[in-house]
């Protein structure tokens, strides 16, 4: 049995890593409460996590810091582990919402609100922007996203399903939905142009307590999915001859995967706008550090996701404190120069 | 014992790619598949444990119509290798107890393992087991893809050209480790190669697929000079050296 006591030394170092990440995203979490225009140490955050704190303490922490934070882990873990899940099953390494064509389907959805239902005026508030309308650009956004998905499955499923169809699809709808934004925006007046752009950018504070919970759910049903189907995405990996040979109902399982990590993504993007390259890079990140075992990419993929949705929001608070820098434009810059230094070490690996 | 009845196949709206076809392969016996290019081997094979569905047919392994069987349940009785394998960045280890997939329900239990440990002492990878299987050689990969198949404990092992990426000494390592555990665990091995010289060392018996169904099928009797000939259209000699039965193809003679 001398293989099995190497193998779970093995195995029980990838537990330790997840257990780590983990620590790593709670204390990202807390320096995220704790940073910001309005200072509030890392002494006084804990006291009024514990009931002590000032009133004025309590209302930043409460309305508007944690929120915020929240929604930056679980739409890193929503945005991450769809990519993850994307990547497997589309055999692409470079699928994710914005390759798919689900950002800029919901990107098109929100132009439409804001241009042509007038859902659109932007007002400041303390630490974000908000629109007049929140929830009809969120539920346009939200459509336009489905769409996408819906003409990739359709159009996979008349023919045939094949990862190679899905990616294309999807590479040629963003070009339709980006050019279809393009149009709205060349005949719409300026101020809702701006507020198309500014929904674009991306916004973490866009969100409150109410989006934040139907994000949890939805994330934490989609990720109980991908978890569920580890092994089948393992089983993936080697091919999908393979994998039907070892009992998985392959085309199931690539239409309820694509379908589910396509429905988390616009979901999120609905209600935050567009947050680049965390879906993208997040598991190019940790597969040469845990290899590409779906039992342990995805959970540290997942928390990655988070920690770097973190990192890039304290980093878009404090660059130019009081101004807030969009998210979107923050991990682009983050995960733009990463991405390319991980394929030029040539560990990228699918 | 895997019995095939009356199989057809063919894609949509195409002509047929497989017609009528009828064999059966005791336990214990490895089966070459031969045949041309494009003769619709593999997809006889695949069609077999369903990887394909055929138009008409049945499949029965030891009296059990497999078709009947969901996809995972089939892979309890079926192993399938691939002619080509993607390599990925997973250790020995979990790609062989990968083959445990179809009986793990959430996480491998203590005959998994157990299964596990003893299909690499079988196959000798202890020395690699931790080791990722995008790193290992094409003889190496070929054993640990034959490893996983032995997991699944199947029936019938279903293997398309297991050695046409390997070097001479690995081909016979390959297929004679293919040829010892069909004769201890009593599986029925099918597997397509294209060296005739290879399958007549190893296997027991012989179908020859052309023109979409079965031209001849039997035991070394059936490796005619006539029967080769009118397969692959070329004209060959059939000798015996040292007893082992040789084909040399004569095109220029």
């Amino acid at each position: 049995m001398r293989n099995i006591v190497t193998y779970q030394g093995y195995i029980r170092h990838k537990k330790v890593l997840i257990l780590f990440v983990l620590l790593i995203v709670v204390l990202a979490a807390l320096v995220a409460v704790s940073a910001g225009s309005a200072g509030l140490p890392l002494k006084e955050v804990l006291a009024t996590f514990l009931g002590y704190g000032s009133g004025q303490a309590s209302v930043i922490i409460f309305n508007y810091r944690l929120p915020r934070v929240i929604v930056a882990i679980v739409a890193g873990i929503g945005l991450a582990s769809a990519g993850c899940v994307m990547q497997c099953i589309l055999h692409n390494p470079l699928a994710s919402a914005t390759t798919l064509g689900i950002s800029q389907g919901a990107a098109f959805g929100a132009s439409f609100a804001i241009i042509v239902l007038g859902a659109g005026t932007q007002y400041q508030t303390l630490e974000s922007v908000s629109f007049s309308n929140p929830y009809v650009v969120s539920i346009c956004a939200f459509m336009g996203a489905l769409l996408s998905t819906f003409i990739i499955l359709g159009l996979s499923h008349i023919k045939k399903v094949t990862p190679e169809s899905m990616v294309l699809s999807g590479v040629a709808l963003g070009a339709l939905f980006a050019g279809a934004t393009t149009l709205l925006q060349y005949f719409a007046e300026d101020v809702k142009v701006a507020a198309v752009v500014f929904w674009t950018f991306g916004d973490l504070g866009r969100a409150g307590w109410n989006e934040v919970t139907i994000m949890a759910v939805a994330t934490l049903l989609a990720l109980i999915y991908f978890i569920l189907n580890r092994w089948n995405f393992n089983a993936l990996l080697s091919g999908e001859e393979t994998a039907k040979g070892l009992g998985v109902n392959v085309t199931r399982l690539l239409i309820l995967s694509m379908f589910i990590s396509s429905l988390i993504a616009s979901i999120i993007v609905s209600f935050i706008g567009i947050i680049n390259f965390i879906g993208l890079i997040a598991p190019h990140i940790v597969r040469p550090l845990v290899g590409n075992d779906y039992r342990y990419l995805l959970p540290v993929t997942a928390l990655v996701g988070s920690l770097l949705l973190l990192a890039s929001d304290i980093a878009a608070r404090l660059v130019l404190a009081p101004i807030i820098l969009p998210i979107g434009a923050i991990t682009s810059f983050l995960g733009a120069p990463m991405f390319i230094y991980l394929v030029y070490k040539g560990v990228g690996r699918r | 014992m895997i019995n095939v009845q009356k199989l057809a196949f063919s894609y949509q709206r195409s002509q047929p790619i497989l017609k009528n076809i009828e064999f059966c392969a005791a336990r214990g016996q490895c089966t070459a598949i031969l045949g041309n290019n494009g003769a619709g081997k593999s997809t006889l094979i695949k069609c077999l444990n369903r990887i394909l569905k055929p138009q008409q047919g049945i499949v029965y392994v030891n009296g059990q119509n497999i078709y009947n069987l969901n996809q995972n349940d089939i892979a309890k009785h079926m192993a399938y290798v691939a002619q080509r394998n993607v390599r990925d960045r997973l250790t020995v280890y979990d790609s062989i107890l990968l083959g445990r997939k179809p009986y793990i329900t959430f996480e491998p239990n203590r005959e998994d393992y157990q299964i596990v440990e003893s299909v690499i002492q079988r196959m000798r990878l202890g020395s690699f087991a931790l080791r990722y299987i995008d790193e290992l050689s094409g003889g190496e990969m070929q054993k640990v893809i034959l490893a996983r198949a032995l997991a699944q404990q199947p029936d019938v092992l279903l293997l398309d050209e297991p050695t046409s990426n390997l070097d001479l000494g690995n081909q016979h390592e390959v297929l004679a480790i293919i040829r010892e555990i069909a004769r201890t665990e009593r599986i029925s091995v099918i597997i397509i190669i294209h060296d005739l010289n290879l399958a007549l060392r190893y296997c027991d018996r012989f179908i020859f697929l052309d023109n979409n169904t079965i031209f001849a099928y039997g035991g070394v009797e059936i490796m005619t000079p006539e029967n080769i000939e009118s397969i692959y259209g070329i004209p060959v000699m059939v000798h015996k050296v040292n007893g082992v039965t040789v084909i040399i193809p004569t095109p220029d003679m």
